[in-house]
């Protein structure tokens, strides 16, 4: 028997019943898509939260304030109201030559805040994050204004109600007339209790993207003395301005644990406390951070789609297993006429190899396309599963394919196609062609 | 030369032992037509099968042309199966989705033979089934789809042709086509011809016929060929006469 007679009686038996063909193959098209599309995902949001971190800028180091902690419950980091304006000018008065800038900034409104703000103008109303900062802010995080001018030394003397919109608060009020100028109502606080005031907008940022904190895009900025007095929650009874975040910009850095150690220790003696009442991280630590969510994330993806294709390849396994043995009776005809051994399990090897191949070769397909689709804006699915381990990866989430994963899912199913296509063949080629007859 | 010497088959039914062949010493001749004759249970077909090296004895030694049949390999049985015997069943054991000629063809294939097509083609015209070529064994009749296993079994150019109740599933107008189809094969390319049945019409067409009872051999004798004993029994079935009265 030649390869090509194997061959041309493989495809034959596969033709003669296309419905068990086809229900053998849709296990794999289904294993494989699923390892594909969750894969590709995975990967997809890993590498852009990575390029995110890294789109802050290489020298960043972040000082928050410490956690509370309430009745012996310790909130989140950020939520103690410990960290002022006067520790970042007291830093800057160091004049550290390690800093090559240094901002302070207050924030209120954004995601999971408890005080949403909002930008109001002419009835159009946005969802925002109310930013007060000073003007060193743009050159720190390496974020310019696109048009107009940014939060001006002056601004911050007079408290004056100026702002910066951010590029889509822009447009989404303003939708592509010029804002400078105009006067813009933002509102900060809970339904009705919201409290507002009328700010002349001076500039728009330039357009960012998203950023770990959120769309950067989706930002307004005000000086920070105007935010403090006109936002009365976040007034300190101790007349310190309290803020939210200080950015420092490092000059070198190979300097961000020393940086860390001094300012630390200036940050402790300011505050007469022996343990840290506000946390220091720099840019590589949040990058770390990050992979370490994105690894969990992974595994769990990656366990998903391997049970998926498991489970198809117990799809296989089952039909493979009854259409042999449903055919050995069929063996036992061939073998009466002159089959050898080698002959049958050569047959259901090709058999099983053109299923799993064909089947295999769909699903790549098939899962390739549900990434484009999905790409193209049905960008639901991943974020939420993104968003459930706080990261947030808005509008640009990537798929990303990789050779490595298909040649997973197609290995994995392959290798159940053989497994359970041969096993049975293998049996049955070994009975006695008049056992293999009297088969039912 | 076939030469079976104290053969027997035992199968173990639960922990009993039960003797299908209970030491069978039997010899045939090149160019033979024998009938092998028996009641149910006699252990005939069992007997048929370790002949066509389908199944293998328990006890003793079978020699096919000088070579002990028990001692060889599954390959080189696979080779006296496609090479040397051709096989015909009472179910006719087609391939279900497989055409008349491809089924013919089958054997050639595992032979690795060129020319399948025209040698299969040949098998079939012998057997008178050249334009059914392309049916598929729903397609045909009983009687065609034994003829067609019959095209098959001698396709390969086999010295022996062995058939386990051939007529059985059939009526007695196919039943003597097939028959005819033996006595032909028989006489005229002088191959040997063994078939079990419980039929004595069928068995009437040979030349010798062995009686089998629990699983010995009771009787060996030759007989004088008759060939009518089937055909008068009915009229073909698409006998003009017989039409319009049928329907009334």
């Amino acid at each position: 028997m030649t390869l090509i007679d194997i061959f041309a009686t493989s495809v034959a038996a596969l033709r003669s019943n296309l419905l068990r063909t086809f229900l053998t193959m849709l296990g794999i098209i289904i294993g494989i898509s699923a390892v594909i599309v969750l894969t590709a995902a995975s990967e997809g949001a890993q590498q852009g939260v990575g390029d995110r971190i890294r789109g802050l800028g290489s020298n960043l180091m972040f000082i928050r304030p410490g956690a509370v902690t309430t009745g012996g419950v310790q909130g989140l980091p950020g939520s103690g109201p410990s960290l002022f304006l006067e520790d970042s000018n007291a830093i800057a008065a160091q004049n550290f030559e390690y800093i090559e800038g240094i901002a302070s900034q207050g924030t209120a409104g954004g995601p999971g805040s408890p005080f949403p703000a909002q930008a109001i103008y002419r009835g159009q109303n946005v969802s925002t994050t109310l930013v007060g900062t000073e003007p060193s802010y743009q050159s720190v995080r390496d974020f310019y204004v696109a048009s107009g001018r940014f939060i001006s030394d002056d601004d911050v003397t007079k408290k004056a109600l100026t702002v910066v919109l951010g590029a889509n608060v822009a447009e989404k009020l303003f939708a592509g007339k010029d804002a400078v100028g105009e006067s813009v109502r933002i509102a900060v606080g809970p339904g009705r209790f919201a409290i507002g005031f009328n700010f002349t907008v001076v500039g728009v940022m330039e357009k960012k993207g998203a950023s770990t904190t959120g769309d950067q895009d989706d930002l307004v900025f005000v000086p920070l003395p105007s935010f403090q007095a006109r936002v009365p929650f976040i007034r300190n009874p101790r007349g310190f301005t309290n803020v939210s975040q200080i950015n420092i910009k490092l000059a070198d850095r190979g300097e961000a644990n020393r940086a860390k150690e001094e300012i630390g220790g200036l940050l402790r003696e300011r505050h007469n406390v022996n343990e840290d009442d506000f946390t220091i991280q720099t840019q590589s630590e949040l990058l770390s951070t990050a992979t370490d969510v994105e690894q969990s994330l992974q595994v769990l993806v990656v366990s998903i789609a391997l049970i998926s294709l498991f489970v198809g390849g117990l799809g296989i396994m089952n039909i493979m297993l009854v259409s042999v043995t449903e055919r050995t009776r069929e063996i036992g005809i061939r073998k009466a006429i002159g089959a050898k051994r080698v002959d049958i399990l050569l047959q259901f090897l090709v058999e099983a190899i053109l299923v799993t191949l064909l089947g295999g070769l769909l699903g790549v397909a098939i899962g390739w396309g549900i990434t484009r689709v999905l790409e193209r804006g049905l960008d639901w699915d991943i974020n939420l599963l993104v968003a459930s381990f706080s990261l947030s990866v808005s509008d640009s989430s990537k798929y990303l394919l990789t050779p490595f994963w298909i040649l997973v899912g197609l290995g994995v199913s392959a290798v159940t196609g053989l497994v359970a296509g041969v096993y049975p063949a293998w049996r049955a080629s070994r009975l006695d062609p008049i056992e293999a007859l009297r088969h039912e | 030369m076939i030469r079976l010497r104290r053969i027997k088959k035992t199968y173990h039914v639960g922990t009993q032992y039960v003797h299908a062949l209970a030491g069978i010493d039997l010899e045939i001749d090149d160019g033979e037509f024998l009938a092998i004759m028996g009641p149910s249970g006699s252990g005939k077909s069992t007997l048929m099968n370790i002949i066509g090296c389908l199944d293998r004895p328990s006890e003793g030694v079978y020699e096919l042309d000088g070579i002990n049949v028990s001692r060889l390999s599954d390959a080189q049985l696979a080779k006296i199966r496609n090479q040397r015997l051709g096989f015909v069943f009472q179910s006719f054991n087609l391939l279900p989705r497989m055409n008349a000629l491809a089924q013919v063809a089958l054997p050639l294939v595992y032979r690795g033979a060129a020319n399948r097509n025209r040698v299969a083609m040949a098998a079939l015209k012998m057997v008178g089934l050249e334009n059914r070529a392309d049916h598929k064994p729903t397609q045909l009749s009983g009687g065609q789809q034994q003829r067609v296993a019959i095209a098959r079994a001698l396709v390969g150019n086999p010295t022996i042709i062995l058939a386990d109740e051939p007529t059985g599933a059939l009526d007695s107008r196919t039943s003597h086509d097939v028959m005819e189809i033996f006595r032909l094969l028989n006489e005229q390319r002088g191959i040997t011809i063994a078939f079990v049945t419980h039929e004595p019409e069928v068995a009437a067409y040979t030349r010798r016929i062995v009686s089998v009872r629990d699983g010995l051999i009771v009787s060996d004798k030759p007989n004088i060929p008759v060939t009518q004993t089937l055909v008068p029994h009915h009229e073909p079935p698409h006998a003009p006469a017989a039409a319009p009265e049928a329907r009334a």
